[in-house]
């Protein structure tokens, strides 16, 4: 990033207003956003402004934030942050921005910029002794098989020499700016190759020929059941069952692969895609998620959400249809720290469980007991991984848990890897109020939903 | 090759009338009510059929995109956002878009509009691209005036759209900092989630789109999405719009067929390497962000996102920087790493600081002045950049650089050998930076 300050306060004038012309035009683009967005309009105001008097005042940004009812440090924060706001003074007559990246350096834009240096100033920002001209370097200003080029004011000048910048900024210092064609100075079609067009040689019409998909190559028997019958009438007996269910023309040539959610596009993430396609899986879910909530949005977004014990698990986890893999990226999705824990207890069962097979042998540590399984997960501490644990070593219901003696305890904490969470959440309590009312008797007792 | 019949942007050299008559003979507006008309999961599947991917420079299946968007609507309203503040050395094919052939975006985001439910549609432009900007605002009002837009127009599905604009931060491509951006604020990107599909511009669902992959969609669906997925490999289709730069004869935007290799798009569109191919030295092949490849190895590379992928670098948007055998390679990926330390927003620790410091010592690369073992020590520096800020920007800047250490290692020693050998008992000779 770089570092911008305001213009010192001796070149900053006492007060700015628009002309009439462009007050006229900042209230039409004022009203153009939303009700009560009106901070929208904050980049094209001052871009406006800069329009009209050449460079950003402190007194511009005073002005625009008091248009549009924000604070000033908020319009400075813009004014500072968006490079193409001039924070001082720039010639009157032309200020020179010439493109120094990759694509116009390979192209001559050094020596631009030491025609730069030797006509107007040794310093970017800096006038010329009559006041007239200034430059400056910038950062890609997109027309990069036009390079080198430079911009002045609105229009860009492309496919420059040394020379041909030193006529136009001769031009621009006599005032006769509006001579030079702006674009391309060169015998070119704006971005066309030199010396005439490769493409788009024949005219444009309207008319677009209906799609054929094209005979499939050989050796693809099912394949070759699509294609169109009309193009195979006499081989047509040959393939008599597949005919019948020819697909739609439209989806004939569709690979099969290609942009399903089984994409191998989407599941073979390639190291440099990590980021992007992570992302791309998490927002898939978290759309999915917050559709399927009633309309609501998303639980695991908002600020009492709980994490991946939430809701929103359950819902994705439960409904999605035929996807295995629909609970995990769900799960890295909500709030990274719950993820990490459980992470934790997912690796550990493999540890946890063979002492219990090697000392104990087959026997279970509790006895399973009749009828239809406690929600454990009611219990705040236990989550979906805790409960299947708990369950695997014969505890479904909630007067197990309450009924735990303190050796119980610790061979289950030792056996399933999470020492001192069962008296650190107070499980036996929450068990026993919950084994004897419910969840009507824990709210009374704890005074919250349990969980 | 692709034939002139397959190609969707015509005029994209501006050799035709750009208005609204001119591109109803080239045939946009064709149908578009039809297409509203058969709804959103019509118009979603056949994107999604066409396999047409993001064409800003991730890939990003586009339909599959647009079926994040909430099904059923909460009372917020939703938003398509546009994304067409391109700004990425290299990358220029968007100005194309938006100033030969507006009524394509125009009628893509109507139509990207009904898939998605929304009835207010940004388009934000990047600050440097004003003329096009322009251009762009009357596009539209023409839309709006033969009432193909707004309220109660003649394709029966009410859209807004607002043409707004950047100031010149490359960080606003982001597409969280693009939001930001429109909300009048610095653009630094915001962290996910929540992700744009549940709570974007305003706090409403949005999607962001490339230019180029909301232009297309409205040919997409008059040709089928068939046609589409006709042309190219399996999971790579569609045509794109390349844009070649740098060291080439003839420098040029066209629109090619994915998956063609890179030696016959050179040859028939720029005239091929300035020099001759044996001249060829590298080349960044989808934008700056792009790690650099050797120019042996891309003799036989095929241009699309599998193709770049197996050379260990990335289609991007498909702006290839070409560079021959008088480039400074270490001096052009400094200028990159200079980009990336200028353009960095500043909200990350690992960005903020990192960038400046791999430009620093890069500078010093560029004259030799540097140790050997300090070439691992920027690479582990940009190991720890990648993958540790919020966007993606630190992992842009990292990737020109490692790919640099990966394919030019000997480069760089070779001129740390050579400022080592010019120094004398008094310390290092100045000068040799200059040669």
């Amino acid at each position: 990033m770089s570092v911008r300050r305001l213009a010192d306060e001796s070149v900053q004038p006492a007060s700015f207003a628009f002309n009439d012309a462009n007050a006229a035009w900042a209230e039409k683009r004022i009203a153009l956003y939303p009700a009560g967005r009106q901070q929208s309009a904050v980049i094209p105001l001052l871009m406006r402004a800069q329009d009209q008097d050449g460079w950003v005042s402190r007194a511009t940004i005073e002005k625009v934030a008091e248009m549009l009812g924000m604070a000033y440090i908020r319009v400075l924060e813009v004014a500072t942050f968006y490079t193409q706001f001039q924070l001082q003074p720039v010639g009157t007559r032309a200020h020179v921005q010439v493109c120094g990246t990759t694509p116009c350096m390979l192209r001559g834009a050094g020596e631009l910029i030491e025609v730069c240096k030797s006509k107007i100033h040794h310093d970017p920002h800096h006038l010329n002794e009559d006041g007239t001209l200034s430059w400056e370097e910038v950062e890609c200003a997109g027309a990069c098989v036009n390079a080198p080029m430079v911009t002045i004011y609105h229009d860009t000048y492309e496919d420059l020499t040394a020379g041909r910048l030193e006529e136009i900024i001769d031009a621009f210092q006599a005032g006769k700016g509006d001579t030079i064609k702006p674009g391309t100075q060169i015998e070119r079609l704006n971005a066309a190759a030199e010396g005439g067009q490769t493409t788009l040689l024949e005219t444009p019409t309207a008319k677009r020929e209906k799609f054929v998909p094209p005979p499939p190559p050989e050796g693809s028997a099912p394949a070759a059941a699509g294609a169109p019958a009309p193009a195979a009438p006499a081989p047509a007996a040959a393939a008599p069952a597949p005919a019948a269910k020819a697909p739609e023309p439209t989806t004939a040539a569709k690979p099969k692969d290609v942009s399903e959610e089984s994409a191998p596009a989407l599941k073979g993430t390639p190291k440099e895609a990590k980021v992007s396609e992570a992302k791309a899986e998490g927002e898939r879910k978290a759309a999915n998620a917050s559709a399927k909530a009633n309309g609501e949005p998303n639980k695991e977004m908002r600020p009492n959400a709980t994490g991946a014990e939430s809701d929103a698990a359950k819902i994705d986890g439960g409904k999605a249809p035929g996807k295995k893999t629909a609970e995990a990226p769900a799960g890295e999705a909500a709030a990274t720290s719950v993820k990490k824990s459980t992470k934790k207890i997912v690796a550990a069962p493999a540890e946890g469980l063979s002492p219990t097979a090697e000392t104990g042998g087959p026997t279970p540590l509790f006895q399973k007991q009749e009828g239809p399984a406690d929600d454990l997960k009611l219990i705040s501490g236990v989550g979906p991984v805790l409960e299947g644990k708990l369950n695997a070593v014969g505890i479904t219901k909630w007067s197990q848990v309450a009924a735990m003696t303190p050796e119980q305890i610790t061979a289950l904490e030792s056996s399933l890897n999470f020492k001192g969470r069962v008296a650190r959440d107070n499980w036996l309590q929450q068990a026993e109020v919950l084994a004897r009312g419910g969840v009507e008797e824990y709210r009374k007792v704890f005074g919250k939903d349990p969980r | 090759m692709l034939a002139d019949k397959d190609r969707i942007f015509t005029n994209l050299y501006g050799q035709h009338d750009w208005r609204l008559e001119g591109a109803r003979a080239r045939g946009s507006w064709v149908g578009t009510k039809e297409f509203l008309d058969q709804g959103r999961d019509w118009i979603t599947n056949e994107v999604k059929g066409s396999g047409l991917r993001g064409r800003g420079g991730a890939g990003f299946p586009t339909g599959l995109k647009w079926s994040f968007m909430p099904k059923v609507s909460d009372g917020r309203p939703h938003y398509l956002l546009v994304n067409a503040d391109e700004s990425e050395p290299g990358t220029c094919k968007d100005r194309e878009i938006l100033r030969h052939d507006p009524h394509h975006l125009i009628e893509g985001c109507l139509i990207a509009s009904r898939a998605m439910d929304a009835h207010l549609a940004f388009i934000y432009v990047r600050g440097e691209f004003i003329r096009e900007r322009q251009r762009l605002e009357e596009a539209v009002q023409e839309a709006y005036d033969a009432k193909l837009i707004g309220k109660d127009n003649i394709h029966g599905w009410d859209l807004d759209i607002i043409v707004h604009h950047g100031a010149g931060a490359y960080i606003c491509g982001e597409e969280t900092a693009l939001m930001e951006s429109l909300e009048g604020k610095k653009g630094q990107p915001r962290l996910k989630p929540p992700f744009p599909a549940g709570m974007g511009v305003y706090g409403n669902p949005t999607t962001v789109n490339n230019v180029e992959s909301i232009a297309v969609v409205p040919e997409i669906l008059r040709r089928s999405g068939a046609w589409f997925s006709s042309i190219g490999r399996p999971n790579n289709v569609g045509t794109k719009l390349f844009m070649v730069s740098g060291h080439v004869n003839k420098p040029a935007t066209f629109e090619e067929a994915l998956g063609e290799s890179f030696k016959d798009i050179i040859e028939k569109h720029c005239g091929g390497i300035r020099g001759g191919w044996d001249n060829l030295l590298a080349v960044i092949p989808g934008g700056a962000s792009c790690p650099v490849v050797r120019g042996e190895d891309m003799m036989d590379a095929i241009m699309d996102f599998d193709g770049m992928r197996e050379k260990k670098s990335s289609f991007g948007t498909g702006g290839m920087i070409i560079m021959d055998k008088s480039t400074d390679i270490i001096r052009a990926i400094w200028r990159i790493a200079a980009f990336f330390k200028h353009e960095s927003c500043g909200q990350c620790t690992p960005c903020r600081e990192g960038t400046g410091w791999m430009m620093r010592v890069m500078e010093r690369m560029v004259e030799g002045r540097a140790q050997k073992r300090e070439i691992d020590m920027l690479f582990s520096v940009t190991k720890q950049i990648e993958g540790h800020t919020i966007c993606a920007l630190g992992d842009a800047a990292a990737w020109p650089i490692q790919g640099l250490i990966r394919n030019f290692r000997d480069v760089i020693e070779a001129r740390i050998d050579q400022y080592t050998y010019s120094s004398t008992s008094d310390g290092a000779v100045p000068s040799i930076a200059a040669e």
